[in-house]
């Protein structure tokens, strides 16, 4: 069933796979962005209670769900190389953490200056605004764990547990509004039912999610190409690719 | 799948089985301490059964009851009632409240309780909902018209 995988984990078919995903990730990337932030800075109607400071949900909201999705991209890779073995997985793990610790960054920064003129603090220790800052900590200890190692298969066993391990994290940040009494409001648009957001507030925040996941998708394809590269760069597929795109 | 990744795939999830089960059971046995504030009623009622000191320092979450904001004319100290489903907790504070402040909005205090159902508070932070909606469909859908702060007093 999945035999039609199994060449991807070789080096050079990861890294011709990657070469012809990219434009496709980073021009729809661009214009996802570009239309939904134009479309929700400049035309979406500004907010009944918040007026136009509610305009920063266009980036929060995005970088926040996204820094939990490339937290699950990045396990999901990890699981594959702890059970299979099979170090190109490592390799996307790597490639994947230091975009997702950007997007929690992004979330947790945007996130304190919406609350200061609306909540009226940068900071509370709320479950939800500890548990995304968790998240922030547990991309950083993937990365330093990793780099920590000499021996890549045995960083990427160490990185690989941790990150598996955090996931337990995920459902804890989803959730935390719902379970513990939070400043942080409930979830508007993750939820089964209707989002309780106007459409045309609705349309652009959904584009701007759309695109924001593409640009981690971009972000991450290419710094696992280069990470390929780097690793097997004395290997015959990695002078033959440099000369051929002309860097060498 | 060789035996050999069975026995790997059985060991990780076992790590990770474990560490969830861990993890659950901590967040549990501390469920109450990670709230971040009682409800008036909790505070009234007490919270698995356990009232408040008078005296301990707190943070009461409730919605301000419409007609119950008592501003002192000549200085920042305002005092409110809060309410979430039964209890009324009263809240008197000193100081700037944020934009967000109106009646029948969520708010979060931090205080000390002095009285049963009386609280000093040192800091008032607002609690928005998660609903976003433009003004001419809030003013249909819930009847709020959304004035400025600063022009509440003057329009009465």
């Amino acid at each position: 069933m999945w035999k039609w995988l199994h060449p991807y984990a070789k080096s050079e078919s990861a890294y011709q796979l990657c070469t012809t995903l990219v434009p496709w990730f980073s021009i729809s990337a661009i214009l996802a962005l570009s239309i939904g932030t134009v479309w929700g800075l400049g035309f979406a109607p500004a907010d009944y209670q918040q007026g136009d400071s509610f305009r920063i949900i266009y980036i929060h909201v995005p970088s926040a769900i996204l820094s939990m999705g490339a937290y699950a991209g990045m396990a999901i890779a990890a699981f594959i190389g702890l059970v299979w073995q099979i170090k190109t997985a490592y390799m996307g793990m790597m490639a994947i953490a230091p975009v997702g610790a950007v997007m929690t960054f992004i979330a947790l920064f945007t996130g304190a200056a919406w609350g200061k003129p609306m909540w009226g603090t940068w900071w509370v220790w709320d479950a939800r605004l500890t548990s995304e800052l968790v998240l922030l900590f547990l991309y950083l200890g993937v990365i330093a764990l990793y780099k920590s190692f000499d021996d890549k298969i045995q960083a990427g066993k160490a990185a690989g547990v941790m990150a598996l391990v955090g996931v337990i994290n995920l459902p804890i940040i989803h959730y935390s509004v719902e379970w513990w009494n939070t400043l942080h409001q409930g979830a508007t648009i993750s939820k089964f039912e209707k989002p309780s957001i106007a459409s045309e507030m609705l349309w652009p925040l959904l584009i701007n999610l759309f695109g924001t996941g593409l640009l981690v998708g971009a972000l991450s394809i290419k710094r696992l190409q280069n990470e390929l590269l780097r690793r097997e760069i004395h290997r015959p597929w990695a002078i033959k690719t440099l000369i051929r795109e002309g860097k060498a | 799948m060789n035996p050999r990744r069975q026995k790997r795939l059985m060991g990780i999830s076992a790590i990770v089985l474990l560490v969830a089960a861990a993890v659950w059971m901590m967040l549990t046995a501390l469920s109450e301490n990670i709230d971040h504030f009682y409800t008036p009623s909790e505070i009234v009622e007490g919270k698995n059964g356990a009232m408040p000191q008078v005296g301990q320092r707190l943070r009461i979450g409730g919605m301000v009851v419409p007609g119950t904001v008592n501003r002192d004319p000549d200085t920042l100290a305002v005092s409110f009632d809060l309410v979430d489903v039964g209890p009324i907790v009263t809240v008197s504070y000193n100081g700037i409240l944020p934009d967000l402040f109106r009646e029948g909005q969520g708010i979060v205090a931090t205080g000390r309780l002095t009285e049963f159902d009386f609280i000093v508070a040192e800091e008032v932070l607002a609690k928005h909902d998660e609903e976003y909606m433009p003004p001419e469909l809030a003013e249909k859908m819930k009847g709020i018209k959304h004035v400025k702060p600063q022009n509440i007093g003057a329009g009465q």
